[in-house]
């Protein structure tokens, strides 16, 4: 019995042993697993972490430290590369130009049917430059802060000194080009004022600053396709990049025309589409202004950064019908001579909105100028979200001055007693031609109407410092990147910002990258990779022909219009963007399901055009109520109803939102990762934006 | 005031370049006078669409009368009855309920039909491409304030360079002539000092450009300026053939 026994307490010690050593082992194996993990997920982090490649040294260096230090390309081997810039705005057109000039060879697509049509061409206002010409305290330093500050301290320093920074080389080289800038009798140019600044800083070229500056870079870009430096693809629509072993190597393109997708190889890939305002449907982009391409990049592995930060301009022509297919803008300017008001007593508001009185019959006394009343400072100049803002409130007060209620006035009658009629008319002439063809009214008796609109959005495609996305060899400029204007742009820098992505900016930096290409052959687009993005970009075509439902790609755009204007526009809530995303949701299955594409898909085909741009609206509004519900702060354009001060101003949340956020696309109807870049001030102290005093 | 009428349109159908053409007739009924031509033609494409018809095909873009894209002949006048504006600012309240309006594409041979009422206006891109530009690099050039220039001569280029390129004066003239869209761009850059040291060689090579491109010849009936959306003067024309003929005799 002992023995056995013995065995027995043997057998069981054995097994005890065996046990404790298995157990040994697989805790072991566990913890070796999670040290695997954690280093996999350090070393990702590592791959993740976002770069934004800031050169050292004190901020009024760092661009000339770049200059002085980054890879050139010699003349001989600019031959050898090809570069795609895909769009011709101020950016776009400037870039190609530019790098042309330079002996890069450059292929230059846009949708319209000449790249002198870029919705550039349709800025009204101006261009800031910190030229000081007025002698009224202007510095390169001045206008980088007012950039910051009016941004709400969430852009990032190193790029908004370099816009300051070569934002003179800008106005030099329009002015050489012949662009027609207004100017004073001695010869010398003129200056007016914008929002968010106290100097004036603004040359402009009556009220088509934007025409004249695109007819200059397009005048130079045309130079070079004269030349033969650059092959023009005008009718293309860009559809996909090409990325090889991690690297943007082309793009697909449908010819507008033959309805052809085709296939185009370059060493790198520039991007230059502009903002997603069209999200909104009615906004004052124009009606092709699209963001797929921004969209493309995204899903290729581009980062897609603070969409939520969409402008909403203070002074556009109301909405008038159910008919309506976009919003008109009256400039910005108009707020150097025109003043802001609404009637005092609700009852003259009741009268107004039932058109029983007209403004001017209101007396001095019973009107209420609201922007000086709260910000004298500033007055009417305050910067665009502030007065949208504060144009919605009083709406929402009931204050509105016409038959919706979402209105009200800009009134010129002070400015044309002061002034006469005809400088007034000098001035803005043509904006008040415009007004009156679309309102019917005459601006010179009776005061301008204007309500608030989707005009830009500041967010976009992250960039690095060198302005390349997060796939290398992709390169993003101009609005559609997130770069230079943080939560809120002010007026007269987005001329600013595209020029100077396109001819000082992006021509240096890009040769950074392409140094490093000279080597690398052109290659063939029968690649397996052009294939295939080739492939899903025509897949994507054929599904959405398919559908053959029922409802027209407008009527669906529409829709998706009215939830963002009502959830994801000017007041934001939690609540409001839950709901928006859900009711997007539904948007995309009734889309996906129920749109109908009359016509061929290999022919001219408008209605084709508009569903491929509408799919990708759809995610980027989603995108846009994502970010806005992450954000829990106010800042600039985005405002969260739930962090105000008192006075109803944004109230930013600094300890905890101090970043750019990045997303990252994990798959179609997966939820996007969220980076952050975060934003360290080391030059500007940040403050609450004070526009009062 | 607002009010909404009903018109019946006949409008150019063609399907493609080499397609036979023909005019279609559609009845709009309760078209509000406050929208624009293009948002009326907005919802006959709407309902085109719901009766599963390809809609009529038409250039537009920014809807502010400045890109220049939009190129509708309405009644016989490029951009339509009002003056001064492009068809996208032309709005309904120009027309009376019971209206027949006839809507065309430019007809101009350099212009040739894409599809429905679109045109191809590659040549203007062609005109400028031979020497609507000042030949400056990037970067190098001298600060802005460095040369003065008479405010009457920036303004004046500035009206001439106010041009969007649309191609009205073309499809208005009887002989096609380009001569008003060349002019102004002559103009404007002969205007200024950082335009002039070409002014000679642009003012040849732009127009013998346009004559190849077969635009016809200008007879001066100055059908073009009074279809002008942006109003550019007849005195363009005179300062191109002043610059073109002072070139030529320098030959």
């Amino acid at each position: 019995m002992a023995k056995k026994t013995d065995k027995q307490g043997l057998a069981e010690a054995a097994e005890l042993v065996k046990n404790t050593v298995v157990d040994a082992v697989l805790e072991a194996k566990e913890k070796a697993e999670e040290v695997v993990k954690e280093a996999v997920k350090a070393v990702k982090g590592e791959a993740t972490k976002i770069d934004a490649k800031i050169p050292e040294g004190p901020l009024a260096e760092k661009w000339s430290n770049y200059k002085a230090h980054q890879k050139l390309v010699n003349p001989a081997n600019k031959r050898r590369l090809d570069v795609i810039v895909v769009g011709t705005g101020l950016a776009g057109a400037s870039a190609a130009a530019s790098l042309a000039e330079m002996g890069f060879n450059v292929l230059n697509f846009c949708i319209q049917d000449s790249p002198r049509r870029a919705h550039s061409i349709a800025a009204q206002g101006g261009i800031n430059a910190a030229k000081n010409y007025q002698n009224d305290g202007d510095s390169v330093y001045r206008l980088f802060y007012d950039t910051i500050k009016g941004g709400d301290y969430r852009a990032r320093e190193a790029n908004v000194y370099r816009l300051a920074e070569v934002s003179n080389n800008i106005i030099d080289q329009c002015v050489a080009q012949g662009v027609p800038f207004a100017r004073e009798y001695g010869g010398l140019l003129d200056n007016r004022s914008f929002g968010g600044a106290q100097v004036s800083r603004t040359f402009y070229a009556k009220g088509q600053t934007g025409q004249q500056l695109l007819l200059g870079a397009y005048s130079a870009l045309s130079r070079q396709i004269g030349k033969g430096k650059v092959k023009m693809y005008s009718r293309y629509e860009m559809l996909d990049v090409v990325v090889i072993d991690g690297r943007a190597r082309g793009i697909i393109a449908r010819n507008l025309v033959t309805g052809r997708v085709e296939r185009f190889f370059a060493h790198a890939v520039v991007v230059g589409t502009g903002g997603y305002g069209n999200a909104f449907f009615l906004s004052t982009n124009a009606m092709a202004s699209n963001g797929s391409a921004a969209m493309q990049m995204y899903r290729k592995g581009a980062y897609f950064a603070n969409p939520c930060y969409a402008q909403i301009h203070p002074t556009c022509i109301p909405v008038h019908g159910a008919f309506q297919s976009k919003l008109t803008l009256m400039s910005e300017s108009l707020r150097n001579d025109g003043r802001i008001w609404v009637p005092k007593k609700l009852e003259d508001a009741k009268k107004l909105q039932a058109g029983t009185l007209k403004g001017r019959d209101i007396p001095e006394e019973d009107r209420d100028y609201y922007l000086e009343r709260r910000y004298p400072a500033f007055g009417n100049l305050v910067p665009r979200d502030v007065a949208s803002r504060a144009a919605k409130e009083r709406c929402d007060a009931g204050y509105g001055v016409n038959s919706t209620g979402l209105a009200v006035f800009l009134d010129f009658s002070d400015a044309i007693k002061r002034l006469g009629k005809d400088v007034v008319e000098a001035k803005y002439g043509n904006l008040f031609q415009m007004y009156e063809k679309i309102v019917d009214e005459n601006p010179y008796e009776d005061p301008m109407m204007i309500f608030p609109a989707i005009h830009y959005t500041m967010g976009g495609i992250w960039v690095d410092y060198e302005l390349q996305t997060s796939v290398k060899g992709l390169f993003c400029i101009g609005e559609a990147n997130f770069s230079d204007h943080g939560a809120n742009r002010l007026g007269a820098s987005a001329l600013m910002q595209g020029l100077a992505d396109g001819y000082f900016v992006l021509p240096y930096t890009i040769q950074n990258y392409l140094a490093d290409q000279i080597s690398v052959p052109r290659m063939s687009t029968d690649l397996p990779e052009f294939a295939e993005a080739e492939k899903a970009v025509q897949d994507k075509i054929d599904k959405l022909m398919a559908i053959q439902g029922k409802r027209s790609v407008d009527s669906i755009h529409r829709e998706l219009g009215l939830v963002m204007w009502d959830f994801v526009g000017m007041g934001r809530t939690k609540e409001g963007l839950e709901t928006a995303l859900t009711k997007i949701k539904a948007i995309k299955k009734e889309f996906w399901s129920n749109v109908f594409i009359p016509g061929k898909a290999d022919d001219l085909n408008n209605e084709l055009e508009k569903a491929l741009r509408l799919s990708d609206f759809i995610e980027i509004g989603e995108l846009m109520a994502r970010d806005a519900l992450m954000r829990e702060e106010s800042c600039g354009g985005h405002f969260r109803e739930e962090y105000q001060t008192p006075e109803g101003e944004a109230l930013r949340q600094d300890d905890k939102f101090s970043f750019a956020s990045c997303w990252k696309y994990t798959g179609d109807d997966q939820e996007p990762e969220l980076l952050k870049e975060e934003l360290n001030y080391e030059f500007v102290k940040r403050q609450t934006r004070n526009y009062k005093s | 005031m607002e009010k909404a009428i009903n018109i019946t349109l006949k409008v150019w159908r063609q399907a493609g370049p080499k397609a036979k053409g023909g005019f279609e007739t559609y009845k709009l009924n309760n078209i509000s006078t406050d929208s624009s031509f293009l948002e009326m033609l907005d919802v006959l494409n709407e309902q085109l669409v719901s009766e599963r018809k390809e809609p009529i095909a038409f250039d537009h873009d920014c809807r502010e009368g400045i890109c220049g894209m939009c190129s509708l002949y309405i009644n016989g006048h490029p951009h339509g009855p009002d003056a001064a504006v492009t068809t996208c600012q032309l709005h309904m309240r120009k027309f009376k309920d019971g209206d027949t309006i006839t809507v065309e594409p430019w007809r101009s041979n350099a212009f040739p039909v894409i599809k429905d009422l679109m045109v191809d206006r590659g040549a203007y891109d062609k005109i400028i491409q031979a020497g609507g530009f000042v030949s400056v690099n990037t970067g190098g050039v001298p600060d802005a304030n460095a040369i003065p220039i008479p405010k009457k001569d920036a303004d004046e280029a500035m009206d001439a360079a106010s041009c969007i390129g649309c191609g009205a004066c073309a499809a208005a003239c009887k002989n096609g002539s380009a001569m008003l869209f060349v002019s102004a761009k002559v103009s404007q850059l002969a205007l200024l000092p950082q335009g002039r040291v070409e002014a000679a060689a642009r003012a040849k090579a732009m127009v013998a450009k346009m004559d190849e491109l077969g635009f016809g010849n200008c007879t001066n009936t100055g059908a073009c300026a009074a279809e002008c959306p942006k109003s550019v003067s007849l005195s363009n024309i005179a300062r191109l053939n002043r610059e073109f003929l002072c070139a030529k005799f320098k030959d």
